[in-house]
């Protein structure tokens, strides 16, 4: 213990001498976050700086060991450090899919050669990677995906369309599920790793409800995939024809992130903050409204416990290996209700979609993308599936 | 603290487990005191064994002959007692009252903990007196008369009422019917003159008394706490009240839930299991999801409020808020999904039903501490 407390006073004063005051802002809109690549500019000196310090000291990925671009910190150390850069308002600096979902699954199932080259340019920032799992005939059931690798001995012609592939359009490499064997539906897939520059590969952004185009639809037309980049770093992750198996730790972890166990504003209660503001603004909330507010906030704060036991669980294996899934499907549904009574309480106030009161529709924007949050990463009707399967045991599920 | 159970509370919870499933089950106490129209409504025999588990003293101090416990213990064996629907004194007698009775003089401690702890003796409380739970109106008064005081009022849905050897009751010595100063808690001894019962049984089968004070003489050392200062002590007996009432909250929807879900998967309805339906699967998952987040809830109501902190009164409103929408739940998919057996007095599941109705209306219901949430919130 007096160790971590060496630590906290440590990770304070090296935080207080390298965040730059401008990153200790909230982040308000996409500019402000990094997301590093080949295309990749700063908004920013002190973005810049702010990278360059964390990379220096592991801090992109503090828990991923030192030989791959990480700090190698415990995880009671992991949480000193969130504790400490939440304390100051600290923003990542840098988010990528390299960092929440292929680093991962590298670190689980990658061999050292892979480890040593991908881990490092995605602590690095260098990489900006993209997930392509989702086809246009295979959302909930992703194991029906058709987009082909054909075997060609040194490499794979691949052709077929991804769809709901996060920032395609602004990625270097996806990391992909790509069939292999047409014959065996589960052991047939592999997760290949490719350029988005190889020549086929083309991306299109999809305009959402929101106004928003963070998806793409991808195409691969004839793309020439190597199976090998080098000593030790096959173009692929774990075996060939047995990618199914680390989608599927892939997905538990994607299910973890997106429930929100991580805290945050989801788990916060919001009828204090929603009166203050229609007292601020004139108007009144009607009683019923107020009852629904209340019978949220009960939700929410116990969802909130939830939270914190599911992880204490998690932390000690005690967690039902599916638990991912309800807190999933209980996270996003609670989301979504409290945009729906942000919108109610905002009044007309919300509906505006350009205006500077709004931040242009910063309201009705919010609200919308929480639609999503029931749909991505396994909608919600499949986490109830996953649940009376797998907790459950109920027959035939 | 991590929000599960320890060592040595997960070794008392296999035990409480064990023990109210083999001798507190539904055949052996529930329906084997209802159907014989038992006036207590419960097994002294069952109250003696608890004792001798030690159980009923164990919110009661290790000074004064307990176990010094907290409510994630006692918390542990109520959820047991929902479970199998256990009809007991526990919740009125070790913890609403033990709690009451930690703020009173050695004297009163001295004179009702050995019951308690021995099995020998059960108390209750009485709060209301209105049908909804109202603890900010107290219209009950004792004057003070010659050393002690005297007690003129009518208190209603007073669980185990008239089985009780002694009756917390809480009066107002000052002040008018809303104030929340002016009240004084009473340890009132079953033999009171003037003290008059009127039993009704409910729904789940427990008794009930409106109890009437009709002059009753008490003497000074009844007081539990301070004169006037009662609110403080009412206020800590309705919060482990609270909490206690959410635990034993949790076990009836587990215990609801669970045979639900076995039954889905032995009824049989056009050629299939009817747990293999999706529309059935899907609402049972709701179901799971929502208890294991009630329960999430309670046990952080009972760890911070065993660690005295600032947020139990909130979270303790939360927990039996969300313990209550989460059973009425589990009870009323359990109903119907047993079909027309699930209406039958021969199946369990309609005594689930039962209970959750009774339960969750005592001490304030899903309304009410979802009201005082937003209150205690700000707004």
């Amino acid at each position: 213990m007096a160790d971590l407390e060496t630590f906290r006073s440590e990770t304070r004063s090296w935080l207080e001498a390298n965040c730059p005051a401008e990153m200790r802002e909230p982040v308000r809109d996409e500019s402000d976050i990094y997301w590093g690549g080949r295309r990749a500019t700063f908004k920013n000196d002190a973005q810049k700086a702010w990278l360059e310090a964390c990379v220096a000291k592991g801090y992109t990925v503090p828990s991923w060991p030192k030989a791959y671009g990480g700090a190698g910190l415990s995880p009671a150390e992991a949480k000193v450090l969130r504790e400490e850069m939440g304390r100051i308002n600290a923003r990542p600096p840098l988010s990528s899919f390299g960092i929440w979902m292929l680093g991962p699954a590298l670190l689980h199932f990658g061999t050292e050669g892979q480890k040593q080259r991908i881990l490092n340019e995605i602590a690095r920032g260098e990489i900006r990677w993209c997930q392509g799992y989702s086809e246009p005939g295979s959302g909930s059931d992703l194991v029906s995906l058709q987009t082909f690798g054909e075997d060609k001995g040194d490499h794979w012609i691949v052709n077929g369309q991804k769809v709901w592939t996060s920032y395609a359009d602004q990625a270097d490499w996806i990391f992909c599920l790509v069939r292999t064997d047409k014959t065996d539906k589960y052991q047939g897939i592999t997760f290949m790793l490719f350029d988005m520059a190889s020549e086929g590969a083309s991306t299109k952004p999809i305009l959402l409800i929101s106004g928003s185009s963070p998806f793409c639809e991808t195409f691969f037309d004839n793309v020439a995939v190597p199976k090998s980049y080098g000593d030790d770093c096959p173009a692929y992750v774990g075996q060939i024809n047995r990618g199914w198996d680390v989608a599927k730790y892939l997905l538990g972890h994607e299910r973890e992130m997106i429930s929100g166990a991580d805290g945050g504003d989801r788990t916060a209660a919001i009828g204090a903050a929603m009166t203050r503001h229609s007292a601020k603004t004139g108007d009144e909330i009607d009683p019923v409204l107020r009852a629904e507010l209340a019978m949220f906030d009960v939700d929410a704060l116990a969802y909130a416990a939830m939270g914190e036991k599911f992880l204490d669980e998690i932390k000690v294996g005690k967690a039902h290996p599916a638990q991912p899934n309800m807190m999933k499907y209980a996270g996003t549904e609670l989301n979504k209700r409290r945009h729906e009574l942000v919108m109610a309480v905002g009044g007309s106030r919300s509906l505006e979609w350009e205006s500077e009161a709004t931040e242009n529709g910063k309201p009705s924007k919010a609200w919308l993308r929480t639609k999503a949050n029931s749909i991505e990463g396994g909608t919600s009707e499949v986490m109830l599936n996953v649940i009376a399967k797998r907790i459950l045991d109920l027959p035939g599920a | 603290m991590p929000l599960y159970h320890n060592e040595d509370q997960a070794m008392l919870a296999d035990t409480a487990r064990g023990f109210i499933a083999e001798e507190g089950n539904i055949a052996k106490q529930l329906r084997h005191w209802r159907d014989r129209d038992c006036k207590d409504g419960f097994g002294h025999g069952l109250w003696k064994q608890m004792a001798e588990m030690g159980f009923t003293g164990m919110l009661v101090e290790e000074a004064d002959g307990g176990l010094g416990m907290g409510h994630v213990e006692a918390g542990i064996v109520l959820e047991e007692i929902g479970r199998n629907l256990t009809p007991s004194p526990f919740l009125t007698s070790s913890v609403l009252a033990a709690t009451a009775l930690k703020h009173g003089s050695d004297d009163l401690k001295g004179r009702y903990l050995p019951g308690l702890i021995a099995g020998d003796s059960v108390f209750a409380v009485a709060i209301d007196e209105t049908a909804k739970h109202r603890p900010d109106r107290i219209t009950t008064r004792a004057e003070k008369s010659g050393n002690g005081f005297r007690l003129t009022g009518a208190k209603s849905f007073v669980i185990h009422g008239s089985s009780s050897d002694m009756i917390v009751v809480a009066a107002r010595t000052s002040g008018s019917d809303e104030d929340a100063d002016g009240i004084t808690l009473f340890a009132v001894p079953k033999d009171a003159s003037g003290m008059s019962h009127d039993a009704v049984r409910l729904v789940d089968s427990s008794m009930a008394t409106h109890t009437k004070f009709d002059g009753v003489e008490l003497d000074g050392d009844a007081v539990i706490g301070e004169i006037d200062g009662g609110r403080a002590v009412l206020d800590a007996m309705l919060m482990a009240g609270r909490v206690g009432a959410a635990a034993e909250g949790v076990g009836v929807a587990r215990g609801a839930m669970d045979l639900t879900v076995d039954y889905l998967k032995q009824r049989k309805q056009f050629g299939k299991l009817i747990g293999e339906f999706q529309a059935l699967q899907h609402r049972a998952s709701h179901l799971y999801s929502e208890v294991e987040i009630a329960r999430a809830v309670t046990i952080k109501a009972q760890q911070l409020l065993d660690g005295g902190s600032a947020h139990a009164d909130l979270m303790a409103s939360v927990a039996k808020a969300k313990v209550a929408k989460t059973a009425r739940l589990a009870v009323q998919e359990g109903v119907q999904m047993h079909g027309g057996i699930g209406m039958t007095d021969e199946y369990d599941i309609g005594l689930y039903m039962k209970r959750d109705r009774a339960l969750a209306e005592f001490l304030g219901d899903a309304y009410f501490h979802a009201n005082r949430v937003a209150t205690l919130s700000g707004y």
